[in-house]
């Protein structure tokens, strides 16, 4: 029978305690930048303007159907080729989450938008608004509120994507596990106390964003 | 700034790209067959007139859907072999780690699928004399597996794109294969474009065939 | 002469190739009350939407005050319109648009929704805006409902809310849209009854609707839509009580239950 044993764990808790605090780094730097890409890239693909809306689909499509580990070392190790430049972790990592959860987002936009009523832009075309401020003032507050569960799905996603980055050595939680496994040569509770890191962070913010979006369904007039 | 591209590394490599796409395509099947089959008997537990088996579904859903599937299988491959004296190879390791996974997502599609349908279907059936299992096996089920069929096709696209991460513990499958060229020929550009747009052209048309089959569903409801 | 306050000179429309009217001429004078009748899928709602290029005509002009809208320009196979956004925008603060639907903003209170024109398209301060918001809501009977969400008001308070945010806009024109179909029949009056109280203003108003009473009692004119066109056209006593040709007369048999 094993025995268990986590005090080397403890002992090197703030290592894990660290990766944990890059892991939402990362993600947070991801959702940061994914958002407003993937609202962009909704636009652009609803613009009804083929010049925008085809390069728009094409990065939609690629990002949301290639595996992440390829993208992540494509960005890592290719595009430094091209760009003739240096190449961190840290740098890849966040453009190939942004650009690929704002791929994901991007539909997620979309969805949203055409859902709503075509008579909400249809009236506020009437009253004089532009199609900008019709976006803006009308659509789009009625549209984030129904992507809201969604929107908080991909980002948990997106969460458990950026572990991938262990793999070129930006110091995750995932990353960070695998050195003390190594150096304590207890892989068992290293791996398992990262699986629950992981677990917990995870359950509490899926229980965070399900609070919101109670909240919203409560304070929401908007259900008809 | 004018990289030349240059693909004959590729092409003299094709066979060992051949046996990487081999390695994918087994692992694929095996964690499709697996996540999706064992995801269904989940879903049904979830469901059941027992409450221990309720409790060990949803903690099997919970657990498995709110941990990275990387570390599921980093897990199974460097932490299992501790417990149980087996040896655990890279395949054994990626199944376990893809299909629990799978089998997670899959359990809570079934679950939303089998919701939908109205309850007058139950009572209709139960009202000819049908029992329970028979009412779900004959009446339940066949419709809400056409209902979900986007869902889980989804689904299947996800796990052939996890199936990447099984490279990690040195599976040989494509992006595998695709390492080893690259470092033995210094073109990771190519080697990473190369197999991208593989996985691209093999799921694309599965994409849109995806999307196809969802709005000819809802149509059709 | 006067201009008249709006001109459509040879409206055409389609949809792929199915023309729904072609070459509609129509003059409507400042107080005029219009009133289009026609059997469902004669084109209503659509010669009510070119008006204010919720859909664009094919061929023919839109002349709002003696201005036409868009410009011309001369092609290889003839001329042809351009609209530009600006001014098409511009043209719809002009024209007022009430929907069957009534189409509020939900996330926004009946207040919001009356002022939202006015601060995002003409920019007025929120202060002045709410003053103006609410004195509209007060015309329409609602000044008790401003905080209320669409959600908690019933269909003929929605519909009022709508009236009173087109108003707002001070619309030279308004349009009406079957603004009473989608509402229960013990709700109807208190719409119809708004309307009739803009009418007594004197404003300008074109409405499609199937209550041929109330069109009878409202209106100063009477289109009737059928075979692609402006089939038949009087006064509310030649075309509803005495049409003189067959589809009209069809049509208004049809409606005889209703008393005029
Ligand atoms: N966006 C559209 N695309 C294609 N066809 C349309 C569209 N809008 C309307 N039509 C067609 O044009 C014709 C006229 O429609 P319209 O809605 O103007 O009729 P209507 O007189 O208002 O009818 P109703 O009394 O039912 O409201 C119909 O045959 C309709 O099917
Ligand atoms: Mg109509």
């Amino acid at each position: 029978m094993y025995r268990w044993d986590f005090t080397p764990i403890w002992a090197h808790g703030d290592l894990l305690l660290a990766g944990l605090g890059n892991t939402l780094v990362l993600t947070a730097v991801a959702l940061a930048g994914g958002l407003p890409v993937g609202l962009a890239l909704a636009l652009a693909r609803l613009s009804g303007n083929r010049l925008m809306a085809a390069p728009a689909g094409l990065v939609i499509e690629v990002f949301r159907t290639t595996p992440p580990l390829v993208q992540l070392f494509w960005f890592y190790f290719g595009l430094p080729i091209i760009l003739n430049v240096e190449m961190t972790p840290y740098l890849a990592a966040a453009l190939t989450f942004t650009i690929q959860s704002g791929a994901f987002f991007a539909e997620i936009f979309r969805a949203g938008i055409v859902s709503v009523d075509k008579g909400q832009s249809e009236s506020a075309r009437a009253i004089g608004m532009s199609k900008a401020q019709a976006m803006r003032r009308i659509i789009l507050p009625q549209a984030v509120k129904r992507m809201f569960p969604a929107m908080m799905e991909r980002s948990i996603e997106l969460m458990k994507t950026t572990t991938l980055v262990a793999t070129v050595s930006y110091a995750d939680l995932l990353y960070q596990a695998n050195e003390l496994a190594q150096k304590t040569f207890r892989p068992l509770e290293v791996f398992t106390a990262a699986a629950l890191l992981y677990f917990v962070t995870i359950t509490l913010v899926s229980a965070l964003g399900a609070l919101v979006e109670r909240r919203m369904a409560q304070s929401g007039e908007m259900t008809r | 700034m004018t990289y030349r591209w240059d693909f004959t590394p590729l092409l003299d490599n094709w066979q060992a790209l051949a046996m990487g796409a081999v390695g994918t395509v087994r692992l694929f099947a095996v964690c499709l067959v697996l996540g999706l089959g064992f995801g269904l008997i989940v879903a049904l537990a979830r469901r059941s007139r027992w409450r221990l088996a309720r409790w060990v579904s949803i903690g099997f859903i919970e657990f498995f859907r709110n941990t990275p599937v990387l570390v599921q299988i980093l897990w199974f491959y460097f932490a299992l072999p501790m417990l149980v004296p087996v040896e655990i190879t890279p395949f054994t390791a990626a199944i376990f780690g893809i299909s629990l996974n799978s089998a997670a997502y899959s359990a809570e599609i079934y679950r939303a699928g089998i919701q939908s349908i109205e309850p007058g279907q139950w009572e209709a059936a139960r009202a000819i004399g049908m029992s329970g299992l028979q009412t779900l096996r004959r009446i339940v089920l066949p419709q809400a597996l056409r209902r979900v069929l986007p869902a889980l096709t989804n689904r299947g696209i996800e796990i052939f794109k996890m199936t990447t991460l099984a490279s990690v513990v040195a599976y040989i499958e494509l992006l595998h294969q695709g390492k080893l060229i690259a470092s033995l020929n210094f073109n990771p550009l190519e080697v990473y474009t190369v197999i991208g747009a593989l996985f691209f052209l093999f799921l694309y048309p599965l994409v849109r065939a995806t999307y196809a089959l969802e709005r000819r569903l809802a149509r059709s409801d | 002469m006067d201009t008249p306050l709006l001109r459509l000179a040879g409206l055409d429309k389609r949809f792929g190739d199915r023309a729904v009217f072609s070459g509609v001429d129509l003059d409507v004078k400042r107080g005029d009350r219009i009133a289009i009748i026609g059997a469902s899928g004669s084109g209503k709602s659509t010669l009510l939407r070119c008006i204010n290029f919720l859909e664009r005509p094919d061929a023919g002009r839109v002349i709002l005050n003696g201005e036409p809208v868009g410009a011309e320009r001369q092609r290889s196979g003839g001329t042809e319109t351009r609209y530009d956004e600006g001014s098409l925008n511009r043209l719809r603060q002009r024209v007022g648009m009430v929907f069957q639907q009534f189409n509020l903003f939900p996330h926004m209170t009946a207040l919001g929704n009356v002022m939202e024109g006015l601060v995002t398209v003409k920019r007025m301060a929120r202060a002045p805006a709410g003053e103006r918001a609410m004195a509209e809501l007060a015309r329409v009977g609602l000044a008790d409902k401003a905080e209320a969400y669409p959600a908690h008001l019933s269909g003929g308070q929605k519909q009022r809310v709508a009236i009173a945010r087109a108003l707002a806009m001070e619309p030279e024109i308004l349009l009406f849209d079957e603004p009473t179909s989608a509402l229960d029949p013990a709700l109807v009056g208190e719409v119809l009854d708004t309307i009739q109280a803009l009418a007594a203003e004197g404003r300008t108003m074109i409405l499609v609707t199937h209550e041929i009473g109330f069109a009878y009692h409202m209106a100063t004119r009477v289109l009737f839509l059928a075979e692609g066109g402006i089939y038949e056209q009087g006064t509310p006593d030649e075309v509803l009580k005495a049409p003189r040709r067959p589809l009209t007369q069809a049509f208004i048999a049809g409606h005889r239950r209703f008393s005029f």
